[in-house]
């Protein structure tokens, strides 16, 4: 299938490519593998089953169907606080932007997946380690208001260190943002799923990362509240090393499910059809 | 150690020498009224050069003083209490207290965060940690209170969420998340008070309010600063520099919209005048409660709704601000 115009359109942004980006090496097994490969194995490694992160528009391709309307992608991040350390904040998001072609940690839009309009929502790790400031949680709540308005489920990818210090407080009031939001689109009766994926943690795993009708999580992601650090430091003791994975999570009754990536799209649609097979709450109402 | 705590060691022994000659004034035939007088002045002046304008590292440990009135403190004021217990899962935990109460005649659900005033009511309380089950039965206590249609009224004082083994075992983000969610429906009137340290996450389950007051020397930050220096510059020492770029104390939140109003506290901080202090943070909720009675369910969520949804300072395309939070 040819690439859709969206995804050529963002692809030709990232840049000329060095030989180096050519070639990626599994973090678990070793094997070094041809990234051309890698992508059509939607970034699994085909020996050892290590699911790479992936960018949210390799993502998005890997899901929907045809075309996708972005939304929100002009809403920009400031600099509330006039952060400044080593960098300013501006200048490291600029870093980050040129990383990961990406103009902040979120992608929103609205897709269909096997003839399933749907609201998809998708974190991108790269940026800022997917931490969620002022412009993840605006971005966020325009996808739920927005699918609320056309009665469509929702789909949101996770993958975030949790809040973002250099928007400090402001960034804290979105787990507050991205809930209200949630809070309506859910009580309408609308279909909401996360999928968590490698790494789920603090403010967004404790808002709308489990507030979802089914919550998702991809193969051995790592899933917490607190950090693996910042645990081991106040227990003084290693964590074994299971702990905080998808499977981890799934056997102390926290998710619905572990899939791997290349189960995913499949078991989406089989719960979008299980969900457009009952009536709304405004309809029982009416 | 607690940067105010040290600082208040002299001003202790200046008070102690100041009573020391008053009570021998009273045996003594020589009056000492002007010596005492001028050292009641010196010490005034101490004072406000000592407290007059605090940094916010000052405040962070204004606000975790081992003598700071605790939500406990408040809750023993109100006119009634009666404390309801446990998530009806697994636990009672006790960082967390709540239940009915009266405040000012007026019938409520109260919910604190409670941290120990000594070692041992710290262990017992897990410093002021919540665990998963702590904010269950914060979800529960919220869900009752609009169940019966009673306003709810928090404190809140902790450094963080607990971030142990047993409380990722029982599924804290989930916890955190229904709180965050159910606050966010209550179809009753909430007011939520920082009286101390207001830790992240952990802290905001109990903070979704139509009114957030704080105390003029509490903090209330995305992090704890020793958490923020360790996640940014790997080394929870720079906590003093971090605390200086947050903007995490009561000014600079009222400043963003996230804080509405600002309770002064006398000058060396709230533990100095404690009675007084907890009067008037009493006053500043009842207040609050006050106003937000004329609100019908309705327009409580719509209002509260519209409050958060706001918050944020971004830029669209144009680089113009599109929304800000004043």
């Amino acid at each position: 299938m040819p690439a859709p115009e969206w995804l050529r359109i963002r692809r030709s942004k990232e840049g000329g490519k060095s030989d180096a980006a050519l070639w990626s090496k599994c973090p678990d097994c070793g094997d070094v593998l041809y990234r051309p490969e890698l992508a059509e194995n939607a970034y699994v490694c085909p020996k050892c089953d290590h699911h790479f992160r992936m960018s949210a528009y390799d993502r998005i391709s890997t899901i929907v169907d045809g075309d996708f309307v972005e939304i929100g992608n002009d809403v920009l991040p400031g600099d509330p606080l006039e952060w400044v350390d080593r960098k300013t904040y501006p200048n490291k998001m600029q870093a980050d932007r040129e990383k990961s072609g990406l103009s902040e940690a979120v992608v929103c839009g609205f897709g269909t997946i096997a003839n399933f309009d749907v609201a998809l929502g998708v974190m991108d790790f790269h940026f800022r380690g997917g931490t969620m400031g002022t412009v993840v949680g605006e971005r966020l709540a325009l996808l739920f208001e927005a699918a609320r308005q056309k009665k469509v489920p929702c789909i949101v990818f996770t993958a975030s260190g949790g809040a973002r210090m250099e928007e400090g407080m402001l960034a804290l009031m979105q787990m507050a943002k991205t809930t209200a939001t949630v809070t309506r689109f859910v009580e309408d009766g609308n279909f909401f799923v996360t999928v968590l994926t490698d790494p789920t943690t603090g403010g967004v795993s404790a808002s709308f990362g489990f507030q979802a009708d089914v919550i998702v999580a991809e193969s051995k992601a790592m899933i917490g509240f607190a950090g693996r650090r910042v645990i081991e430091q106040t227990i003084r003791q290693k964590l074994p090393d299971q702990f905080q994975t998808a499977e981890f999570l799934l056997e102390k009754g926290h998710i619905d499910m572990v899939v791997g990536r290349r189960d995913l799209k499949a078991t989406l649609v089989r719960l979008l059809e299980y969900a457009a097979g009952g009536r709304r709450e405004s309809e029982k109402r009416a | 150690m607690n940067v105010i705590v040290e600082r208040e060691k002299g001003l202790l022994e200046l008070e102690k020498r100041i009573a020391e000659l008053r009570t021998a004034n009273e045996s003594q035939p020589v009056d000492m009224a002007p010596e005492i007088s001028a050292l009641e002045q010196k010490y005034q002046e101490i004072l406000r050069d000592v407290f007059g304008s605090l940094t916010p590292w000052e405040k962070v440990n204004m606000a975790r003083h081992p003598g700071r009135p605790t939500s406990l403190d408040y809750i023993g004021r109100l006119d009634r209490f009666d404390e309801l217990h446990g998530d009806r899962h697994f636990r009672d935990d006790h960082a967390v207290v709540g239940g009915f109460a009266l405040l000012h005649g007026r019938p409520v659900v109260v919910i604190g965060q409670q941290r120990g005033r000594d070692t041992k009511e710290n262990l017992r309380r897990n410093f002021g940690m919540v665990t998963p089950e702590g904010y269950r039965k914060v979800n529960r206590l919220a869900k009752l209170a609009s169940h019966l249609g009673l306003p709810i009224v928090t404190f809140v004082d902790t450094k963080g969420a607990d971030p142990g083994i047993s409380s990722e075992e029982h599924a804290q983000s989930e916890a955190i998340a229904r709180c965050l969610y159910e606050f966010t429906i209550a179809r009753v009137p909430i007011v939520a008070t920082i009286v101390g340290e207001g830790g992240s996450g952990g802290a905001l389950a109990l903070a979704i309010a139509d009114t957030v007051i704080m105390l003029e020397h509490s903090v209330y930050s995305v992090a704890s600063p020793e958490g923020c220096a360790a996640i940014l510059w790997g080394d929870s020492t720079k906590a003093e520099e971090a605390a200086s770029r947050l903007k995490l104390t009561a000014q600079d939140l009222e400043r963003f919209g996230i804080v509405d109003e600002v309770v002064p506290e006398p000058l060396g901080g709230a533990h100095r005048d404690s009675s007084g202090s907890v009067t008037r943070v009493l006053a500043a909720i009842d207040a609050a409660l006050g106003r937000l009675k004329a609100l019908g369910p309705q327009k409580l969520v719509e209002e509260r709704y519209r409050k958060y949804r706001r918050l944020g300072v971004w830029q669209t395309e144009r680089r113009e601000p599109i929304e800000t939070s004043s």
